[in-house]
């Protein structure tokens, strides 16, 4: 695999909902969804806001971010797991906005971990199409509020974009990466159309707690790298407590997981993309330093992938 | 000690509590276990019976109750 990360962007809707917003709708305490979630607050996108309208936006800011203009980039994989039809998806539409027609766009409905497998594919596509945008945007909120809302869904999800460029080489080269599938517990996460989404929380939390050590471990081990020589771990966002335990699986500090869902919630396969916008701007890499991208979702799809600069 | 015992010492460890719901009673349903004490739990059992559970096994209805911890347990030994 020869290929690098040259840059992230992300785009979040500017209104905020707050734990105490939405604990009033679901009769709950504000204080009970941030002990549960790690998450204090999530952005919801407006009316005029689509899956393609912040997928574009967070495109664009990458390109501008990774010195690449539009003109230069050979593909593009959208991921979505919340677009508003079952088709076309979002893909060609981001090309048409980024002014990139002709351009194959290539939609990837995976929920969650949509961004992971796009960032692998394209590691493994850039060699023969170059410039390769790796975006993933989610509209979770119209879905986290269908009736009848649960308390135990509705406040974990936000809206937002994120975007990755991968081309042939740059300063941070993507190393290896790993990726799994398994339908076995498909029906514990699923979201049928029109119907409110479901969640077996036990079942996902359970699987994702042993899946995302065991790819990361997979990784690393395969690479001849110690988990505590990786600098940050870049995972969806997914639930502050199962950020924390996958880091205890792993022996290494916590800390070194980057987390925003605090502020963003849970926007699905947007999320790591995001992580990894803020994370690239603020501290950044440096030389030397090992990055460990992780997620999980519905499918179940999951994996882990690891770049060094 | 027994594996019911044995079962039990784990889920007060886990649950960090004493008092334990009749073995037939869901873990959940009474409140003792929440969905992130379960992958500790299951972690915990395995060392105790020197087992490795599959991911395919890792149905939250097996780790349901006591009775049927020990019988998927047993199952496995």
């Amino acid at each position: 695999m020869v290929a690098a990360i040259r840059g992230f962007g992300a785009y979040l809707p500017s209104r905020i909902v707050t734990n105490a917003e939405l604990a009033a709708r679901l009769n709950c305490e504000a204080g009970w969804i941030l002990d549960v979630s790690g998450i204090e607050e999530r952005r919801y996108a407006g009316p005029e806001e689509s899956v393609a309208s912040m997928g574009a936006a967070a495109a664009e800011q990458c390109l501008e971010r990774s010195g690449v203009n539009a003109a230069q980039v050979g593909m593009i994989l959208v991921s979505s797991g919340s677009s508003e039809r079952r088709f076309p998806g979002p893909a060609a539409t981001i090309a048409h906005a980024l002014g990139m027609d002709g351009v194959p766009a290539i939609d990837l409905p995976l929920a969650s971990a949509g961004s992971l497998f796009g960032m692998a594919l394209a590691s493994s596509l850039s060699a023969i199409h170059g410039n390769i945008l790796v975006i993933a945007s989610e509209r979770m909120s119209p879905i986290a509020l269908r009736e009848p809302m649960e308390r135990g869904i509705a406040p974990l999800f936000g809206d937002g974009a994120g975007a990755c460029l991968i081309s042939g080489d740059g300063p941070v080269t993507v190393i290896d990466s790993v990726l799994h599938s398994d339908g076995a517990f498909a029906e514990d996460l699923r979201l049928g159309l029109d119907a409110p989404l479901e969640m077996n929380g036990r079942s996902v939390i359970l699987q994702a707690s042993r899946k995302i050590p065991s790819a990361a471990s997979e990784l690393l081990e395969r690479n001849g790298k110690p988990a505590s020589s990786v600098k940050v771990f870049l995972m969806h966002q997914a639930n502050q407590n199962l950020m924390d335990r996958v880091a205890r699986a792993l022996e290494v500090d916590a800390a070194r997981f980057y987390s925003n869902i605090r502020r963003y919630g849970n926007t699905s396969s947007a999320s790591m993309l995001i992580a990894a916008s803020d994370w690239w701007r603020d501290p950044g890499p440096r030389s030397g330093d090992l990055i460990c991208f992780a997620a999980f979702g519905a499918g179940f799809h999951w994996g882990a992938l690891l770049a060094s600069l | 000690m027994d594996n019911r015992e044995r079962i039990l010492g784990i889920v007060r460890k886990v649950s960090n509590k004493t008092a334990l719901p009749d073995p037939d009673e869901s873990l959940f349903d009474s409140g003792l276990l929440d969905s992130f004490a379960l992958p500790d739990m299951v972690l915990e059992l395995e060392r105790e019976f020197g087992i490795k559970i599959p991911d395919s096994d890792l149905s939250p209805r097996k780790f349901e109750s006591i009775t049927r911890i020990q019988s998927y347990i047993e199952s496995r030994m």
